[in-house]
C-alpha cells in the first residue's frame, strides 16, 4: 500500500517538476567529487540545499542523502548546517517539540513510561564531541563498486552533542537485568507499508555506557530537522547507523531484536576487521552487526591533483577512530618507504576529529603525500583495502599527488 | 491512483512542495515507463545512475528481487522483468 502521507510527498514533488527547477547559482555549480566514485554519480550529484542548510552534495533527493564537502572538514567540528544528511526511509514528519514523546519500554524493563522533551531536557546533562559517521562512507571508493548509496569522503561529521544519558532513561523505566539489548526507533518510516521500518539495536553493555546519550543540542542549537529533531541517539565510538534521529521509541529486550535493518543489513563478515566491540547477542557464523569506526584520517587541505608552490606547504587533515584516541598521524612524502610524525592539533577528546598538520617541502613537479593514522590500541590505517559486500570501514591510507 | 494524484495536486497548488524534488531523466528506452511508474513510489531516480555504470546483469536483477522482497515493493512479475531489462541495458556493465 501506498500511505497517503506519501501520496501527498509524491504529488508535491510532481508540483515541483512541472513548475521547473529553480536552481540557484550555488545549487547549479557542479559538487566537487571525490577521484573514484562510479561513473554515474557525476551524472547526478550537484550541490543543492535542503531547507536549513548550505550546499552539500545531494547523491539522492528522497531518501535525502547528502554528504558534506572537504571544505566542511577544516575545522574540526563541524557545523551544523553543512552537516551530512542520510535517511534510509522517505516518510520524513516535522516533529512538534510541543507534542514530541518518547515511549521507554520494552519486556526488558519494569514499568513502561513516556518521555516529553521538557522531562528530557530537565534530566541531568551531559556533553560529548563526537565523530557521527556513517557505515557506508567512502562506499563510492571500493573495488569492485558495491550497489547503495555511493559517498565519497563526506557522511561524517563531528559535534558537540548534549543530552540525557541514556541509562538515566532507562532508568525511569526501571532497566531489567535480563535485559540484553535496547533498540530504537525514529519517526521516519517508509513510503510503502510492507518496507521494513528502520529499527535498531545496541548491547545493554553499550546502552549503559557513561557517553551513549539522547541528544537534544548539537553545537549550543537544537538539532537541525534533517540531523534528528527534536532528539537524536548519539552512540559515540559507534557508526551512525545506531545514531537513531527522531528517536521515539527506546525499547529494553530481553532477546535480540530482528528485523531487516539488523540482519542481513548493517554487517560485516566475521573477523575480517580489528574490532573490539562485539555484539554477541547478534553475531551469527559468518557475520556481525558493523560496531565501533576503525582508525582513518583524510587530507582536508588538499585534493588530489592540486596545484602547488614548491617550497614549505602546510598539508592539514583530521584523524578519528573508535574511541580509544588517536596516538600519532603518519606522514609519507615517498610512497610508504619512510614515515615522519605530523602535529596533532587540539584534542575535543577520544570520540573527536583530532586535526592534524605536516609541513611539506614541496619539489618542483610531482609531489605524494600519504597518510596513517594509529590509534591508542596500535591499530592502523590499511593499505589495501578490505574488501566486503556492503563497502563498509574503508579506511585505507590516502595518498594524494600535488603538483608544484 | 492516477485521479486521486491529480486531485491532491490540485489541493496543493499554493503550497510549497513538501520535497524540492528535481526531475531525474532517465535515458529513454524501452522498460523506462515501467521504472517511472514503479520505482520511484519508494524513492527518487537518482539512485539509479548513482549505481551505474558498474552492475552486471545479475547484480541489477539482485536489486530488483530485493526491492521486491526486501522492501516490499509492490510490482508484478512482469513489470519487474520489464524494469531489470531496462536497467541491465541502459545502466549495467
Amino acid at each position: 500500500m501506498i500511505t497517503r502521507r506519501h501520496l501527498l510527498r509524491t504529488a508535491g514533488a510532481t508540483l515541483a517538476m512541472t513548475a521547473g527547477p529553480k536552481f540557484s547559482e550555488a545549487e547549479a555549480a557542479g559538487a566537487n567529487l571525490t577521484p573514484g566514485l562510479p561513473e554515474g554519480v557525476g551524472t547526478v550529484a550537484t550541490m543543492e540545499a535542503l531547507p536549513g542548510k548550505k550546499p552539500l552534495i545531494k547523491l539522492s533527493h528522497r531518501p535525502p542523502n547528502y554528504e558534506s564537502p572537504l571544505e566542511t572538514f577544516r575545522t574540526a567540528i563541524t557545523p551544523n548546517d553543512e552537516f551530512f544528511v542520510r535517511y534510509h526511509l522517505a516518510d520524513i514528519p516535522t516533529v512538534d517539540a510541543n507534542t514530541y514523546k518518547i515511549a521507554v519500554g520494552g519486556d526488558g524493563v519494569d514499568s513502561a513510561v513516556e518521555i516529553s522533551f521538557d522531562d528530557l531536557k530537565k534530566m541531568p546533562s551531559v556533553e560529548v564531541v563526537a565523530v557521527n559517521q556513517c557505515s557506508g562512507n567512502r562506499r563510492g571508493l571500493s573495488k569492485p563498486h558495491v550497489v547503495g548509496v555511493e559517498w565519497g569522503h563526506g557522511a561524517m561529521g563531528s559535534a558537540r552533542w548534549k543530552g540525557a544519558r541514556l541509562k538515566d532513561v532507562l532508568d525511569k523505566a526501571g532497566l531489567k537485568k535480563e535485559a540484553i539489548e535496547v533498540s530504537f526507533n525514529g519517526a521516519d518510516g517508509p513510503a510503502v507499508d510492507k518496507t521494513p521500518d528502520f529499527i535498531k539495536s545496541i548491547p545493554a553493555w553499550k546502552a549503559l555506557d557513561d557517553s551513549t546519550i539522547v541528544a537534544y543540542e548539537m553545537n549550543g542549537q537544537p538539532l537541525p530537522h534533517w540531523n534528528g529533531f527534536p532528539a537524536r541517539i548519539v552512540v559515540p565510538g559507534w557508526t551512525g547507523t545506531y545514531w537513531m534521529k527522531h528517536v521515539i521509541a527506546i525499547n529494553a529486550l530481553t532477546k535480540p531484536q530482528g528485523g531487516f535493518w539488523m540482519n542481513p543489513a548493517y554487517r560485516i563478515p566475521l573477523g575480517k576487521f580489528p574490532i573490539r566491540d562485539r555484539f554477541i547477542t547478534q553475531e551469527n557464523a559468518a557475520s556481525t552487526p558493523i560496531t565501533e569506526m576503525v582508525v582513518n584520517s583524510l587530507i582536508t587541505s588538499h585534493r588530489e591533483g592540486a596545484k602547488v608552490i614548491a617550497g614549505k606547504v602546510a598539508i592539514r587533515g583530521i584523524a578519528w577512530d573508535g574511541g580509544y584516541g588517536i596516538s600519532s598521524v603518519q606522514v609519507s612524502t615517498d610512497g610508504g618507504k619512510t614515515w615522519s610524525a605530523a602535529t596533532l592539533g587540539q584534542d575535543l577528546g577520544r570520540f573527536a576529529f583530532r586535526p592534524w598538520s605536516f609541513d611539506l617541502a614541496a619539489r618542483k613537479g610531482r609531489n605524494t603525500v600519504m597518510v596513517n593514522a594509529i590509534n591508542k590500541l596500535g591499530q592502523s590505517q590499511t593499505s589495501e583495502l578490505i574488501f566486503n559486500p556492503a563497502g563498509y570501514h574503508n579506511n585505507v591510507m590516502q595518498n594524494i599527488t600535488l603538483n608544484a | 491512483m492516477r485521479v486521486l494524484l491529480i486531485a491532491v495536486v490540485a489541493a496543493l497548488v499554493g503550497l510549497p512542495a513538501a520535497a524540492d524534488e528535481h526531475p531525474i531523466q532517465l535515458k529513454k528506452a524501452p522498460g523506462l515507463d515501467k521504472v517511472e511508474a514503479n520505482c520511484q513510489a519508494c524513492h527518487s531516480l537518482d539512485y539509479i545512475p548513482m549505481n551505474s555504470p558498474f552492475p552486471n546483469a545479475a547484480l541489477w536483477e539482485a536489486e530488483v528481487t530485493k526491492m521486491i522482497k526486501a522492501y516490499g515493493a509492490p510490482i508484478e512479475d512482469a513489470d519487474a522483468k520489464a524494469i531489470a531489462e531496462y536497467l541491465k541495458s541502459n545502466y549495467g556493465s
